[in-house]
């Protein structure tokens, strides 16, 4: 756990991907080997199950600390991260444990099933004998919300640099769903550690956000242009006479989408296929929040799956035949999909229109105007294109369309987390419905850390009432929230739910009676759903 | 014997401020950090080593006068000592003693010694004000030598690897502490102006403290492998780019967290503070054996709550003219 623990203060420490790369590099090279791959599991953002409740964990260790609960809540809020707080306010070691990072796991996996004592008396043990960087790892793999500050894209880096293998090979292997106590790294990174894994999908091909005028991207003509749905990202693999389905977020779907069943008969071995999964009806997508209502059902009813049925709108084939086409181009891709779409998928699959365009200002009004065409914007991919590994610039682009606004006025501030902690950096914003201000949006992003700086101060000087870490605030300070979506709510108090709400401006020019009211609100909602 | 009032703590029967806010006829300073020592008070009275400071921030003009610590004099009946308070050169408790009734004021004040500043003494008294910057438990501040030995360290590898190092400190205090305790067989010091106004004046009343003056004039081409002390206002700002490649480290006591650590943008983050932490705090406030204590600047009503309830105290939180503005460099 020392090493493990080390690897993390150092990434902890830098900003510098380099630095990064070579404490994970350092870890790999010098660790116990049953170790390593425990490790893995954790760097690219595997989660322990939480084995208690973190207010159990908050009393036993306001227990140990000798402090009241209300001092130790207290002091919670200021650092803004509970494995963090508790980790202070202990008091100084007593002995020295010997956990290596796999025995810490497994008696957290162990701790899920037993009684409350004895849960604490090991955990009790546990913190007594690790100095403070250990018991701050520790408590963040107990209360489940460990994050390492390395993007998966750096962890394969390391991994690769450690290997002597290639980056894509790792990133493949790394995919889906694997469980560390069955696996090793040797199961996991030989070289032909994929032939037995037919439920293994391939690493996403990721698109920035188009970031320059569309005109720097050369002629027209070189470019696929299609529209960019808002449904599920996923993978269809049929292999071995089965079917798996796998979201963007590397989660096995499968079950929840038992229109797919039937491909695994109608489409040939060693195929897979990448598309956005989206509920569909009368040749139009259906909203993004009637999907997410279906995710969220454990059961499906039949009247429910003829209710909301799902599609995928396929763009692209990675595998035909058993065969990788990734290095192929897109002309060549598309192509075969086509033919697979057309033959094989009783409507279940549909093929993404490449769609036609005279120059760029067209896709421009197009994408202005995108959400009358039920899209959020186009994807604009070269025709040349691979089909490349991660978030790659260069080849594919998404090019939204622009966010719907709104002025709201900011009424309640809490402090964040992590970075954020005891900074006042989660805001509720309000409209007005006649002269009282109606809470309809949180959002926690797009101010400069300057102006959360600003704004910190001024919450501090101009607060209203406290309720523990919320405090409402003089209503003065004006703010435009984007947002991609919005509908009527009825758990909502304003009766709205927004998508991805976010700050785009302190509008300072603005004064709180110039926000939008409730009704501004509601008719955005109407010319949504017309 | 004392008030809170909107200038200030005042003493009627001395007719004295205390650390003012606001311009006052008699102003006592505890110590020269700007937030207590302000511009524009008639008269000023201060520790004698704090002099000097106090000339060079408010101007050579003041009127001002320097006692020595545990010195008495008397105004209007009330007998005014300062004592040692631990914080920085020439910081001081303030006591004041009517009719046998005493009244401390503290301060800024640390208990663990800096090797510099004289060390704090706990003074008996049955009124004391304290400060509570750091007044949650979550502030346990690491041993000084150890923090000391990991800068050293960190000075080190950084010149090993042909970087120089930046350390971000309060120009006041903490930079010479921490140049009192670099080593200096690892390579040469530069300092910032800011910093190097200070350490020059206390260089005149016969301290002594390693470290160049960074002018205009200075071939930075030949600073490699070197340690740069500078103040948090030089963060971000072309002076410190023109010392790449560096790497950066706050020294203060709130980079005890991991998110200030991290706003900070620097990086390292050295525990350091030259005020209490949680049990500095706690056994400070036990040591004068006060029955009433008044808590200011920083937790004041959290920590005043912990005082009533597990010491019994009477304690009650005193407004300061602001809340501390978060990232302030303490």
């Amino acid at each position: 756990m020392r090493a493990f623990t080390k690897m993390f203060t150092a990434v902890d420490q830098t900003t510098k991907t380099n630095q990064k790369i070579l404490a994970m590099v350092e870890y790999f090279t010098f660790a116990k080997e049953e170790d390593k791959i425990f490790a893995v599991s954790i760097l690219i953002g595997n989660k322990p199950k939480r084995p208690v409740k973190t207010a159990e964990l908050k009393v036993w260790a306001a227990q140990l600390a000798d402090l009241p609960m209300w001092l130790f809540e207290e002091s919670y809020y200021t650092v803004g991260d509970l494995a963090e707080a508790i980790a202070l306010m202990l008091p100084a070691q007593q002995s020295e444990h010997h956990f290596t990072l796999k025995d810490t796991l497994e008696l957290l996996s162990r701790l899920t099933d037993l009684p409350s004592d004895e849960k604490k008396k090991l955990i009790i043990s546990y913190w007594m004998g690790a100095p403070l960087e250990e018991r701050f790892v520790f408590n963040k793999l107990i209360t489940g919300n460990f994050r390492m500050g390395v993007s998966r894209q750096l962890v394969i880096k390391a991994l690769a640099t450690y290997l002597g293998q290639e980056q894509t090979s790792i990133a493949h292997q790394l995919m889906g769903k694997w469980n560390p106590y069955e696996e090793s790294m040797a199961s996991m990174f030989s070289e032909e550690s994929h032939l037995d894994k037919p439920y293994l999908p391939y690493p996403f091909f990721l698109a920035y956000q188009l970031d320059t005028d569309a005109e720097n991207l050369g002629p027209i003509s070189e470019w696929y242009i299609e529209k960019k749905l808002d449904g599920i990202r996923g993978q269809i693999i049929v292999r071995n006479d089965g079917i798996f389905v796998w979201s963007r977020g590397e989660e096995l779907l499968t079950d929840k989408f038992p229109e797919f069943r039937s491909l695994q008969t109608s489409l040939p071995n060693g195929t897979v296929i990448d598309g956005e999964i989206i509920p569909w009806k009368d040749d139009i997508p259906l909203p993004f929040q009637v999907m997410q209502t279906r995710i969220g059902r454990k059961n499906i009813s039949p009247k429910y799956l003829k209710e909301v049925p799902l599609v995928m709108v396929c763009f692209d084939v990675l595998e035909w035949e058993g065969e990788d086409l990734r290095q192929k181009n897109l002309v060549d891709r598309r192509e075969v999909l086509k033919k697979i779409v057309s033959e094989h998928t009783e409507g279940k699959l549909l093929l993404s229109e490449a769609m036609e365009f005279n120059d760029w200002q067209e896709v421009a009004a197009f994408r202005k105007n995108a959400r009358e065409f039920h899209c959020e914007g186009v994807m604009l991919k070269r025709k040349s294109s691979t089909y490349e590994v991660g978030r790659r610039r260069g080849n594919w682009w998404k090019w939204k369309t622009d966010p719907m606004t709104v002025d709201g006025v900011l009424l309640y501030a809490q402090s964040g987390h992590g970075r954020r902690a005891n900074l006042f950096t989660d805001y509720t914003f309000a409209v007005w419905d006649g002269d009282l201000l109606v809470p309809f949006a949180k959002a926690y992003s797009g101010l400069t850390d300057k102006e959360i700086n600003e704004l910190d101060n001024w919450i501090k000087r101009n607060t209203l009432e406290k309720f523990g870490p919320v405090r409402s605030v003089r209503p003065e300070f004006v703010f435009e929230i984007a947002f991609e979506g919005i509908n009527s709510s009825s758990r909502h108090k304003s009766g709205v739910a927004l998508r991805f709400p976010r700050i785009l401006r302190w509008r300072k020019d603005k004064s709180a009676k110039a926000a939008n009211t409730i009704n501004d609100l509601k008719q955005l909602i109407e010319a949504q759903n017309p | 014997m004392l008030e809170f009032t909107e200038k200030g703590i005042y003493c009627p029967r001395a007719d004295v401020y205390i650390d003012p806010w606001k311009p006052v006829k008699n102003a006592l300073i505890t110590h020269g950090h700007s937030d207590h020592a302000r511009f524009g008070n008639g008269h000023y009275l201060c520790h004698q080593d704090t002099l000097t400071i106090l000339r060079l921030r408010l101007g050579p003009d003041i009127s001002v006068q320097g006692i020595a610590y545990n010195q008495t004099i008397s105004k209007n009946g009330v007998k005014i000592s300062l004592h040692p308070a631990g914080h920085i050169i020439g910081s001081a408790q303030v006591r004041l003693e009517y009719k046998g009734e005493i009244w401390v004021v503290s301060g800024d004040y640390k208990l663990i010694p800096d090797g510099l500043s004289v060390p704090f003494e706990p003074v008996k008294c049955h009124h004391f004000i304290t400060e509570s910057t750091f007044g949650l438990p979550i502030y346990n501040f690491p041993a000084t030598q150890k923090v000391y030995a990991s800068i050293n360290g960190w000075w080190k590898q950084n010149a090993a690897e042909g970087f120089n190092s930046v350390i971000i400190a309060y120009a006041l205090g903490k930079s010479q502490s921490i140049l009192h305790q670099l080593d200096q067989s690892i390579g040469a010091i530069f300092l910032h102006g800011a910093v190097a106004n200070v350490t020059n004046a206390f260089q005149a009343e016969g301290y002594n403290f390693p470290g160049t003056w960074v002018t205009p004039e200075t071939d930075r081409k030949t600073i490699k492998g070197a340690m740069i002390v500078a103040p948090s206002s030089a963060l971000s700002t072309p002076w410190i780019t023109k010392f790449s490649p560096s790497r950066k480290a706050v020294c203060s006591g709130w980079m005890q967290l991991r998110g200030a650590r991290r706003r900070a943008g620097v990086d390292r983050g050295f525990v350091l503070s030259d005020h209490c932490d949680w049990a500095q705090l706690n056994e400070a406030v036990l040591a004068t054996g006060a029955e009433n204590i008044y808590v200011t600047h920083g937790y004041q009503a959290t920590y005043a709550k912990w005082l009533r309830e597990r010491y019994g105290l009477n304690a009650t939180e005193i407004k300061t003219q602001f809340e501390p503005a978060t990232g302030d460099l303490e």
